[in-house]
């Protein structure tokens, strides 16, 4: 049996949406370098839609799929909708990740949602 | 290309052994413990491994006992010195920190029994004092374990000299040697080691199946209780294909092993050389007291269980002391106890290489890691403030 399902790898080993926004209208890091997993998400934001997302992370395979995951899922969606993306969600596109992966995609939301904050305070 | 760099994590059987293995469960099925000619061939093939063994260790044969590996030889050997140490009123032990988990774990029950552990430092070298070691040592000490070579970073300890103190002070000696046997030269006697650890599949035998060497005088306590095998210390039918398998494989592995490790070493110097050019890295543990096949390395700003992935999808099998890699949150005790904090510990890579390893392969591993190691720094955030001066770099 593979450690990680296929989209996982597939997530992994080709990430989407790879990068930093220069000018980004929210950035949002959580994690940090002692656990072993950092995740940074930069969003570009107009009238309230997620027009772009970058993502960095320092991490395992895990981390690395659940972060382009994330950036895929919130895409062209409304702050509103991105901020009810659960962990889960994350895992669940992924097909899954292996019991004690799950905090990574936890990340993936904690991240997404830091971002979001860093614009409304911003804004 | 596919390359096995993790020979630390396990072997492939050699054909000698898996002969040994196979004509043992064709020809030899009997239970040593039986009195007819079909179990006495079989008491006469266990006998004839154990005098093998015993043999290349400079033991003699009643002082090996046959266990399911090194884990099983550990436990016992800690138990059993324990139990001496208590009929005495002695209850303290001396260890170093990053001993396999068989021994620290082990420690760690004992202490929850009113034993008192101390774990020498092994500092940024990987190798422990010997000043400290006896500056270490009680009146109550009644047992000294420390191994002979790591299993992550491959320093080799100073064995003999520590026997020599350990016999002077009249404490005992164990030794976790799962990593040494088969690799490096073993003399029990001339090193005075009371106790020794050894587990076949780290020298081309079969997994499940080691030894504990105990100098005789020197009383086991059981861990398995029941029949009468292995003088009443270990009890079980004996694993005689294993066992048998274990025999040849050390036999050959200490047949070829200064051409091997002359083999590895020059090898491993080569990939430690290549390996040195990429920025912000660093060897982790002493450069030449180390196995021949170790090679130990930090990288800054990336995550070793990702650099595992990217590096099997190119063939080459090798291992982290990344937490990721275990599912532990924290990184490897070994690279702890040598002084990398958690962010530099995250980021190592363990190459185990074996004897038949070559040089265009070690080319490959090097061009691997590079553009491996370079990819996953492109998008860390880490990596990004190291560069950008917003965190200071700590492996120069």
């Amino acid at each position: 049996m593979a450690l990680y399902s296929e989209k996982v790898m597939d997530h992994f080993m080709n990430p989407r949406n790879v990068g930093i926004i220069e000018d980004a209208d929210g950035v949002g890091e959580v994690g940090n370098a002692k656990c072993g997993d950092i995740m940074k998400m930069y969003l570009k934001i107009d009238n309230d839609v997620i027009t772009d997302v970058k993502f960095e992370t320092f991490g395992c395979a895990s981390a690395i799929a659940s972060s382009s995951m994330a950036t895929e899922l919130i895409k062209g969606q409304k702050l509103e909708e991105a901020m009810t993306l659960t962990n889960k969600a994350v895992a669940e596109a992924l097909d899954g990740l292996p019991d004690y992966k799950m905090h990574c995609s936890v990340l993936a939301e904690e991240a997404i949602r830091a971002a979001i904050e860093d614009y409304q305070k911003k804004k | 290309m596919n390359i096995y760099a993790d020979n630390a994590a396990t072997t492939k059987m050699s054909e000698a052994a898996v002969r040994a293995m196979t004509d043992c469960m064709q020809n030899c099925f009997g239970n040593p413990s039986s009195l007819y000619r079909i179990g006495q061939r079989a008491k006469e093939r266990l006998e004839e491994a154990r005098l093998a063994v015993a043999d290349i260790i400079h033991a003699e044969p009643r002082e090996i006992v046959f266990t399911s590996g090194g884990s099983e030889a550990d436990n016992q050997a800690l138990l059993s010195a324990a139990m001496i140490g208590k009929r005495k009123g002695k209850n303290h032990i001396i260890s170093s920190a990053f001993e396999h988990h068989a021994i620290l774990h082990t420690l760690k029950k004992l202490e929850k029994n009113g034993f008192e552990v101390t774990l020498l430092p092994v500092h940024e070298n990987g190798i422990i004092r010997l000043a400290e070691l006896e500056a270490a040592m009680r009146e109550d000490t009644c047992l000294v374990t420390i191994m002979m070579a790591n299993n992550e970073i491959g320093t080799i300890q100073p064995v003999g000299a520590i026997g020599e103190l350990c016999r002077q002070k009249g404490i005992l000696f164990h030794t976790d040697a799962v990593q040494a046997v088969g690799h490096l030269p073993i003399d029990v006697k001339a090193q005075n080691i009371d106790m020794l650890s050894a587990s076949a599949h780290k020298f081309h035998g079969a997994k499940g199946v080691g030894f504990l060497y105990c100098r005789k005088g020197i009383a086991l306590s059981n861990l398995i209780e029941g029949g009468a095998q292995e003088r009443g210390k270990r009890a079980g039918t004996e694993n005689l294909a294993g066992i048998a398998a274990m025999a040849a494989a050390l036999k050959e592995s200490v047949d070829g092993m200064d051409r091997n490790n002359a083999h590895q070493a020059a090898v491993r110097d080569y990939l430690i050389q290549g390996l040195s050019e990429i920025p912000h890295s660093a060897l982790n543990g002493d450069a030449k007291q180390r196995l021949s096949g170790n090679v130990n390395f930090s990288f800054e700003g990336i995550e070793g269980e990702s650099l595992l992935i990217l590096l099997d999808q190119r063939g080459i099998s090798a291992s982290s002391g990344s937490a990721c890699t275990s599912g532990a949150l924290d990184p490897s005790h070994v690279l702890l106890s040598i002084g990398r904090i958690h962010d530099v510990a995250h980021g190592s890579l363990r190459l185990s290489i074996g004897e038949d390893i070559t040089m265009e392969e070690a080319d490959y591993i090097i061009r691997n890691v590079k553009e491996v190691v370079a990819y996953l720094r492109s998008f860390s955030p880490v990596w990004r403030d190291l560069v950008t001066g917003k965190k200071e770099f700590i492996l120069q």
